[in-house]
């Protein structure tokens, strides 16, 4: 079933926590919300459920408005961050309780909910377990038993807040990939709410990104990982550097260095932020006719695949770009072929670098750290 | 193999004290409960056991225990109800005066016994300001059964709302929005999710209603009539045998009180433990 959003707003007190937020969910996907912890990706996702009521705005499902229906008859599956399982039910219970709270008429027999139970334990793999009552699983049994609940009543949608955020690293990573399995088996229209980037960007087939109640890009993961549309989804995707300085065509005046672009549309002399991953940036011994900018390594990170550099900015004492540490990632042969030490002064050219308008990225910037704190 | 560590943790607990908690527990029990509880046995013991049984059996003791106990028990229980209402309206509503209200539950806690049986007796009598009202309908309050009822409810509402109350608060609203997801109306969100979880603290104070009400004197006295075979409680039958120097008497239907006060408590307390061993958390 698709789901579209249509121009959504809802308001806590003086808290916008979303903004005439319109999207389309296609049919059988798995999109993830992605956005820092206030950016209304949970609030909407309870709107979606029914769970909470829109300013303004409306649901529909399958074209159908939804707005107005109650959160049992919309026929969606939620799974909470800490579970919300039934304490005084064992696991079997808990999953048979949406077949056992229909009305009459559409009640399964007992064989056919134990048959039913017992099919959705054996697709969460935990059918050992059908006796245990919830405070004797672990956290990864227990949401893994949670959706095995939700996905008893069959729901055109599920949704999930937030499902793995109560889980330890490991757990939450081999329960990405079940998750991800899982909805390659079912196909079942789905929605994930959270705000590690690396688990959105795994496990979905498209992500949405929003900040403060607004959907700032949406895509497929490589394509908002590679192309971000705004500052703030370069800054949330992964790390990246920032050189403030002047568009001068095809290059930005850092103080009294320049660096290459990537196309851009802004006019000559604008004040502008590039914006380049670590990865993207490359190291150059200096040299006569050699350009780039010059810095200090401070640190070689020199474990894994790739070699990180911490660098430290040069003889820019007064600019803004003093304050900033670089990080640039280059191969280990690189690393050789140039034999860089600790201490060593050299230059640094990032690749395809991304501008935007300085009062843009200020913006941005500021609202992450409000939302950080 | 976990049962097994279960099992060595508790034994050997990091907090030391153990002996000496325990002794001091049973010291103070002995000191405060069982003495003077043993003291009623031992003096009934001293009239042999035809005199008990015929001091015991008198169509008026036996009226006064069934009066006592029965209208304990529908106080108890109309507490149990209503004190799961106001408990829940203080929880899940916000409304101007919440704290006022909050704060006229603990009165009956805190008013004197006397005072609050002449409030009632005054209100409820067929002058009152109640009584007048109901009169007409041929409802008689004070001085009967139903006055007595009305007195033992009226002390025992805090129990169920101060035991419920705390439980309500600590249940998750994700709870009630699972069920609902879940295709579950109100009522079955309230048998199948709400009231399993906080049945054990409404049984609490259900029984604490209850073992206030069963020894409840005070409030009572006044609004009863106090005549016998109609509206006569146990309590006041002991106190009028101690005031006719019958001691052996009092003690008699005050073992008989015990007796079936423990039964009940211990019924209830098993039922409970029953109850909870089901929810029970992960150690």
């Amino acid at each position: 079933m698709s789901i579209e959003v249509s121009k959504i707003s809802k308001q806590f007190g003086s808290f916008k926590a979303l903004d005439d937020v319109s999207l389309v969910f296609p049919s059988g996907e798995l999109v993830a919300l992605l956005g820092p912890s206030g950016c209304g990706k949970t609030t909407l996702l309870r709107i979606i459920a029914g769970l909470e009521k829109a300013d303004s705005g409306k649901i529909l499902f399958n074209g159908e408005d939804a707005s107005t229906r109650h959160a049992r008859e919309r026929q969606v599956g939620f799974v909470f961050q800490h579970y919300a399982l039934f304490r005084h039910l064992s696991v079997f219970e808990n999953i048979a309780f949406g077949l056992r709270v229909r009305p009459r008429a559409t009640r399964p027999g007992e064989v056919e909910i134990r048959r039913k139970v017992h099919e959705l334990l054996d697709l969460v793999q935990l059918d050992w377990l059908a006796d245990h009552y919830p405070a004797q699983l672990s956290g990864g049994q227990r949401q893994r038993i949670a959706l095995a609940r939700a996905l008893a009543v069959e729901p055109q949608v599920l949704l999930l807040d937030e499902p793995f955020g109560a889980l330890d690293a490991k757990v939450r990573k081999d329960l990405r990939r079940w998750l991800r399995r899982l909805h390659d088996e079912l196909h079942i229209t789905s929605i994930f709410v959270t705000h590690d980037q690396e688990e959105a960007l795994e496990v979905a087939d498209s992500v949405v990104l929003m900040n403060r109640g607004q959907v700032e890009q949406i895509g497929a993961p490589h394509e908002v990982y590679d192309h971000p549309a705004s500052p703030f989804v370069y800054g949330f995707l992964g790390s990246v550097n920032l050189f403030h300085g002047r568009v001068q065509g095809d290059h930005l005046q850092v103080d009294e260095h320049v660096l290459a672009l990537d196309q851009h549309t802004l006019s000559f002399d604008t004040q502008a932020v590039a914006y380049a991953r670590p990865h993207e940036v490359d190291v150059v011994r200096p040299g006569p006719g050699i350009t780039g900018i010059p810095v200090v390594i401070r640190r070689i990170l020199a474990f894994g695949a790739a070699v990180r550099l911490e660098l430290e900015r040069e003889g820019a004492e007064g600019s803004e770009n003093a304050a900033a540490p670089i990080e640039a990632e280059i191969g280990r042969e690189r690393l050789r072929e140039l034999a860089l030490v600790e201490g060593d002064q050299i230059l640094i050219q990032p690749r395809g670098a991304r501008v935007f308008p300085v009062n843009l990225a200020d913006n941005d910037r500021a609202g992450l750290v409000k939302e950080a704190v | 193999m976990s049962l097994l560590r279960q099992h060595l943790l508790t034994r050997h607990s990091v907090l030391p004290g153990f002996g000496l908690a325990l002794g001091y527990t049973l010291l103070y029990l002995g000191l405060i409960v069982l003495i003077p509880l043993s003291a009623t046995f031992f003096r009934t013991a001293t009239m042999g056991w035809p005199a008990f049984w015929d001091a015991v059996t008198t169509p008026r003791v036996l009226a006064s225990l069934r009066l006592t106990f029965g209208a304990s028990l529908i106080a108890a229980s109309i507490n149990a109800v209503f004190g799961l209402l106001v408990a829940w309206v203080l929880v899940r509503y916000s409304f101007i005066g919440k704290r006022l209200v909050d704060a006229f539950v603990d009165l009956p806690f805190a008013l004197p016994t006397a005072v609050a049986g002449i409030a009632l007796t005054a209100l409820y009598a067929g002058n009152g300001f109640i009584g007048s009202r109901l009169e007409p309908y041929g409802i008689k309050v004070a001085f009967t059964p139903l006055g007595i009822t009305v007195a033992l409810t009226f002390i025992g509402l805090p129990f169920v709302v101060r035991t419920v109350q705390p439980v309500l608060e600590d249940l998750e609203v994700e709870l009630e929005e699972a069920a609902a997801c879940l295709g579950a109306n109100r009522l079955q969100t309230f048998q199948r999710v709400i009231l399993p979880a906080i049945a054990p603290a409404l049984l609490t104070g259900f029984t604490l209603a209850l073992a206030r009400a069963i020894g409840e004197y005070g409030s009572v006295v006044f609004i009863a009539g106090n005549m016998p075979m109609i509206s006569e409680i146990a309590p006041l039958l002991i106190i009028t045998k101690l005031e006719q120097y019958d001691y052996a008497g009092a003690t008699a239907i005050a073992v008989v009180m015990l007796v079936i006060s423990f039964a009940l408590l211990l019924a209830i307390n098993i039922l409970q433990w029953w109850s909870s061993r089901r929810t029970r958390k992960a150690v």
